[in-house]
């Protein structure tokens, strides 16, 4: 279309007019732009830079290593394991399910543990490393590394982990660690992120629970660089945490381990006590278990094994159980040393004063039998206690009264708890008036003294008081338990202990009357004794009722354990220190259901006294040449469960 | 003025039209291209794959075909205005039926070797017919509303059409360029402001209805464009990418945190870091100065094109060459508002930097509509 050139002149102006307001707003518009520039980059750079920085860095956790558990000898109790893990990453794999075949020819896989990993592989972010196999041996280590450009994605990691090369021995001792479960979450108020760490391991029984604290150690941090989607691109600085401290113990591995062979067997516990500073030396409880299985992961029918989910409650023996001071049982005779300490401090009964036993003694019309039911006639003090008679007790016990007996009792350690580094501690039973009162609110009958006085009725002790009680006899001092020797180097307070104030005299002819038992020949454990001078061992025999009085079909009452159902027998007692002249050890072994005091309990303590005292396997020479026969026959039959344990070096399990 | 009037002889012919050409515009593009190359490197982790040595291609063939264009006298181009916007309309009822679908919208066409984005196409199509429609109408017809109601229909169809795809930044970008035409054609004032006054009463009225009885947008509507126009609202979604390139584009400070050190994009905190935020990264990298600077380039083209348009005493060729300049201007000037939190999240390119075959090659071709226009100018 043709145009004039006036109406072409018009239009360019005003498009140029038009032109040059567009332009004008557009750079206006680009002036907003760049303002805005301005404020995100130069007034706000610092904020946004900081923003940036914590969008990049992530504060990582390493964990320290775990304090190692010694033995009074060096001997390492708890470990730490260097261990190798087979992780593989999916984006680095590519084909997952093609990967793992392979790995698993070269390295053979549970099929439960290939299932899991495939499941979380494909659960996981491409990127997430998942554990597709634990605990890897160095050769198959070598063979994947060698095999690594058919495993791409594979990688095999160096990890840590407990380990306990005394395996069951020490189970009921230093207990085990495992992965933090919710419930420990829920329970402890420590506010450590370690444990926020998954499958972080912290102790859950015994000494590695008791000492959690200390030996845990505190983390180190490292910052790491990670992208949007979380990956870890570099570790940009590191600051190594504290490890834990290392724990000393005054249990001794090898005596640890033969009280273990020699109770293998029964369901039994054995303390054994060095009188002169409260040290531990042992202290054994069966049957027992391995702590490695908890370590590892235990399978479900393992577990359920261990809890006897398929037995008899009246038929446990309760493996996990650590009967030395979780368990506690009547003391039976065991207990005549106290109240006999109880009538003589009292003044009540002199040493030399006699008591006529029948056989039985009559209480308000109520008759209370001695285990002998044709009496032991004319009773002094160290005879009572030689031949165990229970109507001297019955007497004397009415004469001081159960409130002083309790207040003996408690004066060596029976009814308290003894705060070990261990779980579950029970205190038992010290009864007297005021206990009847709370506990059953009922008075307190004169029946009930003469049953405590002979260590039945209503006193429960466990095997730790006994020992205790026994050391305290034999020292006259308030010794008092230590099982924990030093941490992190630093030597923890002894349990020597004060004078408890007892006449010596009295306490004298106590030690007296129990070197008799053991040494007279009409001693209760005159046939558990030692033969050998220097190490002649002082002790006392239990025999604790664990029913009334039992008869067959016929009516007849049934005396002989031996006729009875294991769960209906006798506890079996014995408490003795040695060396007699110079008390060095102190022992006491309960056997549950084990019959005599005198026959299943005795002999346990006489051959741990021996290999406490001997520091190893005694010669037969110190036996009694009567049983020498019967002994090698039973060191023969230990020795594969005794193993050599070198002092402060590890071992290996056998 | 129409080409039969041009006095040919003054127009240069031959290889001279080489020196007739604005030189400093082409400068101003490969220079712009050229810190595209350096962030594509940058993004891909310090690598020419995979997205520089694609770009430097296309960039050079675009380079090729701006000179062609430009070679070309513009009335050709004019009697080619028609044919382009049928042509562009044609694949884009095409791309409706036989598109390819990415990302939920379906926006491309496959041509075998390529993949073609008609919507790319229109936008110098509609340019074209409206400045040719403009060139031919009498002025004093302009702001008759009859021929005020065919370039709205002209804008209307491809824009309904792009919009349906569905790609509001294009649909934006064909309005505003369409408008900017009408506006410099000289359409009366009156016009523009009775829509702007329209749209605001309308976007006042849906707004001032909320929570009241006669609420004009159901809740969810509302809840919608609450985060498309604030983000934030949405920490997880939407507005996870807008404060990640926000906190790139602050950390970036005065001068930045070094060639290929921007943490930000490195890391993948950035979305599309190679195409719709590619300017986080450069503003990351090379701080408020490399921002800054690019943007002082982007407004010296604008610049250049609008003297070139004034100068120009061609109708069509000066609508042109300004509706070059503003398309331009709408793909930065949106973009930039964009990544820097001042508008929502369209998806507009920022031009010449981010990475993509169809959206270069159209702005090669615009600007050689706009150095044809230069070389052809009459004198």
């Amino acid at each position: 279309m043709k145009r004039g050139p006036k109406e072409t002149e018009e239009g360019a102006r005003r498009m140029s007019r038009r032109a040059i307001l567009l332009g004008t707003a557009q750079l206006g518009l680009v002036g907003i732009l760049g303002a805005r520039m301005g404020t995100l980059q130069v007034d706000q750079a610092d904020e946004f830079r900081m923003l940036a920085e914590e969008n990049r860095i992530n504060i990582g956790l390493i964990p320290p290593a775990r304090g190692l558990v010694y033995d009074s000898n060096g001997v390492v109790l708890a470990d730490n394991e260097q261990h190798y893990t087979i992780t593989m990453t999916r984006e680095g794999a590519g084909d997952v399910d093609e990967v793992l075949a392979r790995l698993n020819r070269i390295v053979p896989i549970a099929p439960e543990q290939l299932e899991k990993a495939r499941t979380e592989l494909k659960e996981r972010s491409p990127f997430v490393p998942v554990t597709v196999a634990q605990r890897i041996s160095w050769e198959d280590v070598a063979r994947v590394t060698v095999n690594a450009p058919a495993l791409p994605g594979v990688v095999a990691e160096l990890g840590r982990s407990r380990i306990y090369p005394q395996g069951a021995d020490m189970a009921h001792v230093v207990g085990y660690v495992g992965p933090v479960s919710d419930y420990d979450l829920s329970r402890i108020e420590d506010q450590d992120p370690l444990l926020q760490i998954p499958r972080f391991q912290i102790g859950k029984t015994m000494v590695e629970n008791r000492l959690e604290r200390e030996l845990r150690g505190s983390a180190g941090t490292k910052r790491i660089e990670v992208n949007a989607a979380g990956r870890v691109m570099r570790e940009l600085d590191r600051q190594e945490g504290t490890p834990g401290a290392d724990v000393q113990l005054t249990v001794d591995a090898r005596l640890q381990n033969y009280i273990q062979a020699r109770l293998d067997g029964e369901s039994a516990a054995a303390v054994v006590i060095d009188v002169t500073n409260g040290d531990i030396k042992g202290i054994g409880s069966a049957p027992t278990y391995d702590p490695n299985v908890f370590v590892r992961g235990i399978s479900v029918a393992l577990w359920d094994e261990l809890n006897e989910r398929e037995i008899e409650t009246r038929l446990h023996r309760r493996p996990l159980a650590a009967k030395t001071v979780q368990g506690t049982y009547p003391p039976g005779s065991t207990f005549k040393m106290v109240t006999a300490l109880a009538a003589l401090e009292d003044g009540v009964v002199t040493a030399d004063e006699t008591v006529r036993c029948v056989g039985h003694s009559e209480v308000f019309d109520v008759r209370f039998h001695c285990w002998r039911r044709s009496g032991h006639g004319n009773m002094n003090l160290n005879e009572s206690l030689k031949q165990s008679c229970d109507v001297y007790y019955y007497e004397i016990s009415q004469r001081v009264g159960i409130d002083k007996i309790a207040a003996m009792g408690r004066k060596l350690g029976l009814g308290e708890r003894h705060d070990l580094p261990m779980s579950a501690i029970r205190s038992g039973i010290m009864p007297d008036k005021e206990w009847k009162r709370e506990a059953r609110d009922e008075e307190w009958r004169v029946g009930d003294t003469v049953n405590a006085s002979i260590g039945q009725g209503y006193v429960a002790t466990s095997p730790l008081q006994l020992a205790v009680m026994t050391a305290r006899i034999a020292t006259g001092r308030a010794v008092k338990p230590r099982l924990v020797r030093s941490i992190d180097g630093v030597e923890q307070p002894s349990g020597a202990g004060e004078s408890l104030g007892l006449n010596e005299n009295n306490l004298r002819r106590i030690r007296r009357a129990m070197f008799d038992v053991s040494n007279n020949s009409r001693g209760t454990a005159y046939r558990a004794r030692i033969a050998e001078e220097r190490f002649k061992m002082a002790g006392k025999t239990g025999t604790s009722q664990v029913r009334a009085i039992a008869r067959d079909e016929n009516g007849n009452v049934i005396t002989r354990n031996s006729d009875l159902p294991w769960e209906a027998r006798d506890h079996a007692l014995y408490v003795a220190f040695a060396p007699a002249e110079n008390p060095k050890y102190a022992v006491a072994i309960v056997v549950e259901h084990g019959g005599g005091g005198s026959t299943a309990a005795a002999p346990i303590a006489r051959d741990i006294l021996l290999q406490a005292q001997y520091e190893g396997t005694p010669p037969l020479s110190a036996y009694p040449s009567a049983v020498r026969g019967q002994i090698a026959e039973q060191q023969r039959r230990l020795s594969p469960l005794i193993r050599d344990i070198q002092p402060g070096r590890t071992t290996e399990e056998t | 003025m129409s080409y039969l009037e041009y006095q040919v002889k003054y127009v240069p012919s031959g290889f001279r039209k080489l020196l007739h050409l604005n030189w400093p515009i082409i400068f101003l593009i490969t220079a712009v291209s050229g810190f595209g190359f350096l962030m594509l490197f940058s993004v891909a982790g310090g690598s020419m794959t995979p997205w520089v040595t694609p770009q430097v291609q296309r960039f050079g063939l675009g380079l090729s075909v701006m000179l062609f264009m430009a070679m070309v006298p513009i009335w050709f181009w004019r009697n080619m205005a028609v044919v382009a916007y049928v042509i562009s309309l044609v694949l884009l009822v095409a791309v409706d039926f036989v598109g390819i679908e990415r990302n939920g919208s379906q926006r491309w066409l496959d041509l075998g070797p390529m993949d073609l984005q008609p919507s790319e196409l229109m936008k110098i199509a509609l340019i074209m017919l409206l400045a040719a429609y403009y060139d031919w109408l009498p002025l004093n017809k302009v702001s008759k509303p009859l021929w005020i109601i065919v370039p709205l229909l002209f804008i209307a169809a491809p824009a309904y059409l792009v919009l349906s795809q569905p790609d509001l930044g294009t649909t934006i970008l064909l309005v505003s360029g369409g408008g900017a035409i009408m506006f410099l054609a000289g359409v009366h004032w009156a016009y523009f402001a009775t829509v702007i006054a329209g749209a605001v009463g309308l976007v006042t009225a849906v707004f001032q209805s909320r929570g009241t009885a006669w609420q004009i947008l159901k809740d969810y509507q509302y809840r919608r464009i609450d985060t498309f126009i604030d983000p934030t609202q949405d920490p997880l979604g939407a507005g996870y990418h807008i404060t990640q390139a926000k906190i790139a584009l602050g950390s970036g400070g005065w001068t930045g945190r070094g060639f290929m050190q921007g943490t930000q994009s490195r890391l993948n905190f950035l979305p599309e870091k190679h195409t719709d935020f590619i300017f986080t990264t450069l503003a990351e990298e090379f701080g408020f100065v490399g921002a800054f600077g690019l943007l002082i380039l982007y407004t010296l083209i604008i610049i250049f094109c609008v003297m070139s348009a004034i100068s120009n005493k061609d109708r069509f060729a000066s609508l042109v060459t300004m509706g070059v300049a503003v398309t331009f201007f709408l793909f930065f000037a949106v973009n930039m508002a964009m990544v820097m939190g001042l508008a929502p999240v369209v998806g507009v390119p920022l031009p010449l930097v981010s990475y993509g075959g169809s959206a270069m090659l159209v702005l090669m071709v615009a600007f050689g509509l706009m150095q044809s226009a230069h070389v052809h100018k009459p004198r």
